[in-house]
């Protein structure tokens, strides 16, 4: 994985061509870490009808990464990966797959692209068995390995024992699981998943999850959702968007450390006044916090931990609770995605 | 790729009713047909045996039950046709095949291919029932194939019509309707017109049957149903090209 700080996003077109050159020669064992890049779309716009839904966007995507595509609704991420997987004609810009330019050779991309919309593209009336198969064939899996593609892709879903029965006669959860299969059935490069655990009840969503973080290992996983737990649990990077643009790239942790200030939540049962707080050496602020906590915001570079623990004890205050604060992911998301242009 | 499309579309028709009672309703048709032509046969035989140019067997049995069968299958095309399209953007599985690597050719192949197939069965069943003569005596054979040549290119028009429609909506009911509605202008277009050369004539879709129907193979008409079901097959792929870049 490559270095995972907020990037400007100028250096894509350079990839682009390097993007591209790799694909000329596909068995290169390159050891440039963009060797691997599995997609790669640049300046990608969407219009309809004069309202821009997607403003020049640019992702790039690793062999083996999970990327959430993460975003309020209506913010464009299925419009994005409609444009990834060729269901959408971008209005501006460009897409490849593993180098190969999706406009250009639709077919060969396609191939390398495992793709479930919002709502899983299922056939009511066709048993699991005989939709996958179709899903194979249709993806130019080896007439020779089909059964063992399925077999595969059945396991890794949990699908194993329900082959023989009808799609529409499913479960939602077992149907989602279908959706998944027919998306990873040929072992493309990318996967593609539109908000995969809506409507899921806990235990499966925790399964698909754990099904998600075992297909990185292959594959590079795309994943759009506004569930921000399901971002911490499975994805190695993040992309916000907010109206169509890109507010924040980056790793989870980057993102997360974007709040967490130097604050500490301090529970006393047999508190002093504020003022007495803030007398002591290294507060900058004392404010109430949540839960009867009280929220100490320490001066810049100073850690007065150890210094609140020892006179609370000192003084007994009955200190119950001494920990640093951590922002959400919650809060990070609401301010990126909230704030005024 | 095509072939895998097709057997698709006909698991799919064949998973529902529809199929199955549109098949059993247009043998019921035929061979109640076939029966009172065969009875009507044999009461006027002694009669017209000597007058010249009544004709035979065959064309006095089984090719009027083509033509007959070519007139419910008007009836019937547009319900088997309805759903090719519309269904799939009703219940949003077009991604599915736009996602997939084959081309939107392939797509709208494959499900035509899907309703010829059906239309072959159908076809099949008649010439069979023509070849049921065979016990009573000779059958003319070129005629036979001459109408089932024309049943299927009269009804692959159908057809294709009725694709394109399911391509332009995501009702299957406004599908057919709408199948309804085009079938029977094109098959009435030149009801209202006396000059017997006009241009009307040529483009109406029953017409160019009749050629077939008398065993004459013309190629004017097969280029007349060819014509049409390029269009229309051309006309559904670029509806289905235009979802790509809908704005």
């Amino acid at each position: 994985m490559g270095p995972d700080v907020p990037q400007p996003f100028g250096c894509a077109l350079a990839k682009q061509v390097l993007c591209r050159a790799t694909a000329a020669n596909p068995m290169a064992d390159d050891p440039k870490p963009n060797s691997d890049l599995t997609v790669c779309a640049h300046e990608l716009s969407r219009s309809y009808g004069g309202a821009v839904v997607v403003r020049g966007i640019d992702i790039e995507l690793r062999r083996g990464e999970v990327l959430g595509l993460l975003g309020p609704n209506g913010a464009g991420k299925t419009t994005t990966m409609q444009m990834l997987t060729g269901n959408l004609a971008p209005s501006a810009g460009s897409v490849s797959i593993c180098g190969i330019d999706l406009l250009d050779d639709p077919a060969a991309a396609k191939a390398r692209i495992g793709y479930l919309p919002e709502v899983p593209p299922l056939y009511r009336e066709l048993k699991v068995d005989e939709y996958l198969t179709l899903a194979a064939k249709l993806h130019r899996v080896a007439r020779s390995q089909i059964s063992a593609a399925m077999a595969q892709a059945k396991q890794r879903c949990g699908l194993a024992d329900i082959g023989a029965r009808v799609i529409g006669t499913l479960s939602k959860g077992y149907q989602q699981r279908v959706g998944i299969a027919q998306a990873i059935i040929h072992s493309p490069d990318v996967v593609i998943l539109d908000e995969p655990t809506v409507g899921l009840d806990p235990h499966q969503i925790r399964e698909i999850r754990a099904l998600i973080r075992e297909l990185s290992g292959q594959h590079s996983v795309i994943l759009s959702t506004h569930i921000l737990p399901e971002v911490e649990a499975v994805c190695d990077r993040v992309q916000i968007l907010r109206r169509g643009n890109i507010v924040y790239r980056g790793t989870i942790e980057a993102l997360r450390q974007r709040r967490s200030g130097p604050a500490l939540l301090v529970g006393l049962r047999r508190g002093p006044a504020l003022d007495e707080l803030q007398q002591l050496p290294g507060v900058a602020r004392v404010e109430p916090a949540d839960h009867g906590l009280l929220r100490i915001v320490q001066r810049n570079d100073q850690d007065c931990t150890e210094a609140l623990a020892r006179i609370a004890v000192e003084r007994d205050w009955g200190l119950y609770h001494l920990a640093p604060e951590q922002a959400t992911l919650e809060d990070v998301f609401v301010e990126l995605t909230e704030q005024e242009t | 790729m095509i072939g895998a499309l097709a057997m698709k579309e006909l698991r799919v028709l064949f998973a529902s009713p529809l199929a199955w009672v549109v098949l059993a309703f247009v043998q019921v048709i035929a061979a109640l047909f076939f029966l009172v032509l065969l009875q009507r046969y044999q009461i006027e035989q002694p009669r017209l045996a000597f007058v010249p140019g009544a004709g035979g067997f065959t064309e006095r049995i089984a090719a009027p039950v083509f033509g007959t069968v070519g007139f419910v299958l008007l009836m019937v095309v547009p319900l088997l046709t309805m759903r090719l399209v519309a269904e799939e953007r009703r219940s949003q599985t077009l991604p599915f095949l736009m996602s997939a690597p084959i081309s939107i050719t392939q797509i709208v192949l494959g499900k035509f291919l899907a309703v010829v197939a059906f239309l072959l069965l159908v076809t099949g069943l008649l010439v069979l029932m023509a070849l049921s003569l065979y016990l009573g005596g000779k059958l003319d054979l070129g005629l036979v194939a001459g109408n089932a040549l024309g049943l299927m290119l009269l009804t692959g028009a159908f057809a294709a019509a009725g694709l394109w429609v399911s391509c332009l909506t995501t009702q299957p009911l406004v599908a057919v309707v709408g199948t309804y509605l085009l079938l029977l202008v094109m098959w009435l277009v030149n009801i209202g017109t006396e000059d017997p050369a006009s241009f009307l004539h040529a483009l109406s879709l029953i017409r160019h049957f009749d050629s077939f129907g008398r065993g004459v193979l013309a190629l004017a008409d097969a280029a007349y149903y060819a014509i049409v079901i390029a269009l229309f097959l051309l006309l559904s792929i670029r509806r289905l090209d235009a979802d790509r870049l809908r704005t």
